[in-house]
């Protein structure tokens, strides 16, 4: 297994702009790393240089510490699954899984053996000897893994590869393969436009933007903590509220600002803002609570159930619209008016630039870093009055 | 309950309908049925007469005396023994190199729409035009512009329609028929998917083995319409021998549509014509029998 790191790699295809723009990031031994961001951000492209499918304009590929940028695909000893699975139709799946043993002239009987233990792995034994064509998209999904596990790469590269399956079948897929992750210990660098995906699955996920790198960090870090205006929007489902907002007053640990008709005073450091500049609040819809002693007033205009959850679609009485993440048993109406809490330590703030401004007392990641999920009700309660 | 209601009365409406597309498709199966079974029944018929238009006393009914004689012939069998080289020979040229010149037009390179315009073009000069060109501008051992090559570099020029008849009939016929396997396996390979190439690419295949483990097995159901679609023109090449040797010298270039041709329109023996036409439509028949049995195999998987 093994390392992978990039020092200001940049591309730039024949006749057009810049499409990466200078990407530096370690993927460490064993890490299970996640390319995210919206589409034509560069994802694919990235992977597709790591893996040496394109070349590297500028900037250097170190694999384990070596410089691969002049490397062959296959030299570089990584495997890659595609989207599309790109498996080979006319060979059998036992063929395909040991195509690069056999190109490595590997001996019948101990390619053999690796078909069968990756087979047992992924529960491929009964379809060996049949065709691509002749499987499922699930199935021909886990012949495209086995395909990579049989050449025990130092590093697996993923291009979305269960866009094509469908929402249950992407959901198994996506346990399994974080549980083959942990059974093989392998590094992955997996590439997704999936939010879920992206936040179960990965160790570190790579937040990108045309071409940039927008942040890195754990999945709740990231939620939690996101260091931009586009991080914040783009992580989380439903969306966070991004609220305009104005500075009033500027103190060490705090930023009053006024939105939404109201003043809030937000625990944040105030770097690089002063009153009168223009900033935009960030809440997300699960923070913002519908309770009866909350200082928002708005009209439900739309109620999603989700069974489990209720998103309500408010116009608060300045006329902005909001989204409310609420419990499942809740049964607002459509059309009733409600009173919404806005707890100042679960908003973010973001200056005109972007940037988030830092949080004076960082959110805990997690239940395992504070004393559990409870206390965060608790100390929202307590912040909706200030 | 609702089902089978629903299925009583289907039948009816269905054999209903195609009374229907019979009445409708009838009579144009009924014209080429008569289009196609007339000629072959007169064919059959005269097979079996003595009929020779410059011996007008001998005629009637003449049991199997055509065919003997024709299967007695040495021109027979060597007529059958060139079509299969003319056959054979054009095959491997053409498909051995148009599926190399696919690969190598399926690459990008500067100026490739020209280049496949130009590779497409000797597909659209007519047959007698290309054999002409080749014998008389070409190949011409003292006019020909090979000829003149071959002066140029001191070597004496080759007489190639008299010393390699049915080789340069070969080369010409496959000149001809180049382009169209290249237009065939260039869109076949053009539809290969590049992650497939991608994917081999990554398991460590060179150039070489991506040729022989991908594409050649994704070649090949092109390749064999290919084979089926040359075969059956192939088996009826007449108008590149008539313009360029008259199927000479002897009958070292004659096939078997040009014996037949032989037979009957420069002999005049019609019953003799016949039969040999009678023996071409039974070889094309096991020929094609053969051709689609392995295209139909080859299409199912
Ligand atoms: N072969 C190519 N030649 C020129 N431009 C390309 C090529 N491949 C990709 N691009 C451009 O590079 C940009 C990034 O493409 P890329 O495929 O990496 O996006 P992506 O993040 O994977 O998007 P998606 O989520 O849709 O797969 C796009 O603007 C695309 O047009
Ligand atoms: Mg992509």
């Amino acid at each position: 297994m093994a390392n992978v790191t990039l020092q200001n790699v940049r591309k730039t295809y024949a006749g057009g702009n810049e499409t990466i723009k200078g990407v530096s990031l370690t993927v460490e031994n064993r890490e299970f790393v996640v390319f995210v961001g919206p589409s034509g951000c560069g994802k694919s492209t990235l992977l597709r240089m790591i893996a040496g499918l394109e070349d590297i304009t500028s900037g250097d590929l170190l694999i384990d510490g070596v410089r691969a940028n002049e490397q062959q695909p296959a030299e570089r000893g990584l495997a890659m699954v595609f989207q599309s699975y790109a498996l080979y139709p006319h060979m059998t799946v036992e063929d395909n899984m040991g195509f690069a043993l056999k190109l490595a002239s590997v001996a019948k009987d101990e390619r053999h053996s690796k078909v069968m233990d990756a087979a047992r792995i992924l529960q491929l034994e009964p379809w060996l000897k049949h065709k691509p064509g002749q499987l499922s998209g699930g199935q021909r999904q886990r012949v495209a893994i086995g395909r990579a596990i049989v050449r025990n790469p130092k590093v697996f590269l993923f291009d979305e590869p269960l866009s094509n399956l469908d929402a249950a079948l992407r959901g198994q897929m996506r346990v399994e393969l974080t549980s083959l992750h942990r059974k093989l210990g392998a590094t992955t660098i997996y590439v997704t436009h999936d939010q879920i995906e992206a936040m179960t699955m990965a160790d570190k996920i790579v937040v990108l933007r045309a071409g940039n790198v927008e942040q890195v960090g754990a999945p709740l870090e990231l939620y939690h903590r996101p260091a931009n205006l586009f991080v914040a929007g783009f992580i989380g489902a439903p969306k966070m509220n991004l609220l305009e907002a104005r500075v009033l007053q500027v103190a060490a640990d705090s930023v009053t600002v006024s939105a939404l008709g109201q003043t809030f005073v937000i625990p944040v450091r105030p770097d690089g803002v002063t009153a009168g500049d223009g900033v935009t609040l960030g809440i997300r819809p699960e923070h913002l609570l519908h309770v009866s002693e909350g200082t928002l007033g708005g009209v439900v205009t739309l109620s999603e159930r989700l069974g489990s959850l209720t998103i309500l679609h408010v116009k608060s009485d300045d006329g902005t619209m909001l989204v409310v993440q609420t419990a499942g048993s809740d049964t607002t109406d459509v059309g009733a008016h409600v009173r919404l809490a806005l707890p100042t330590d679960s908003a973010h703030l973001f200056r005109a630039d972007g940037d988030a401004l830092p949080h004076v007392a960082p959110r805990p990641l997690g239940p395992s870093h504070s004393g559990g999920g409870s206390d965060i009700p608790a100390a929202q309660t307590e912040h909706f009055h200030a | 309950m609702s089902a089978s209601t629903l299925a009583a009365p289907a039948p009816p409406r269905q054999s209903a309908r195609r009374r229907g597309t019979l009445a409708l498709v009838g009579p144009s199966v009924l014209i080429l049925a008569a289009w196609a079974t007339v000629p072959l029944i007169m064919t059959l018929w005269y097979s079996f007469q003595n009929y020779n238009l410059v011996d007008p006393t001998q005629h009637g009914f003449a049991k199997f005396d055509n065919y003997t004689y024709l299967l007695s012939d040495p021109d027979f069998w060597s007529s059958l023994a060139n079509t299969a080289f003319l056959v054979i020979g054009v095959l491997v040229i053409t498909v051995g190199f148009g599926t190399l010149l696919a690969v190598l037009y399926d690459q990008a390179f500067p100026g490739r729409s020209i280049a496949r315009v130009l590779v497409i073009s000797p597909f659209f000069i007519m047959p007698t035009v290309a054999a002409l060109l080749w014998k008389n501008l070409m190949l011409h051992p003292i006019y020909g512009v090979y000829s003149n090559m071959m002066r140029m570099v001191g070597l004496t020029p080759i007489d190639w329609m008299s010393h390699y008849p049915l080789f340069t009939l070969t080369l010409i016929v496959s000149w001809e028929w180049l382009p169209f396997a290249v237009l065939i396996l260039l869109t076949a390979i053009q539809s290969l998917d590049g992650e497939q190439k991608e994917a081999a690419r990554m398991d460590g295949a060179g150039p070489v083995a991506r040729f022989f483990y991908i594409i050649i097995p994704h070649l090949r159901r092109a390749i064999t319409v290919v084979v089926m679609i040359e075969t059956i023109f192939l088996l009826t090449v007449f108008a590149e021998i008539t313009v360029t040797t008259a199927g000479g010298p002897g009958v070292a270039t004659t096939n078997l549509a040009f014996l037949i041709y032989s037979r009957a329109l420069l002999q005049f023996d019609v019953g003799g014509g016949s039969a040999g036409g009678v023996i071409a439509i039974i070889i094309a028949n096991i020929v094609a029998a053969f051709l689609v049995r392995s295209v139909a195999r080859n299409l199912e998987t």
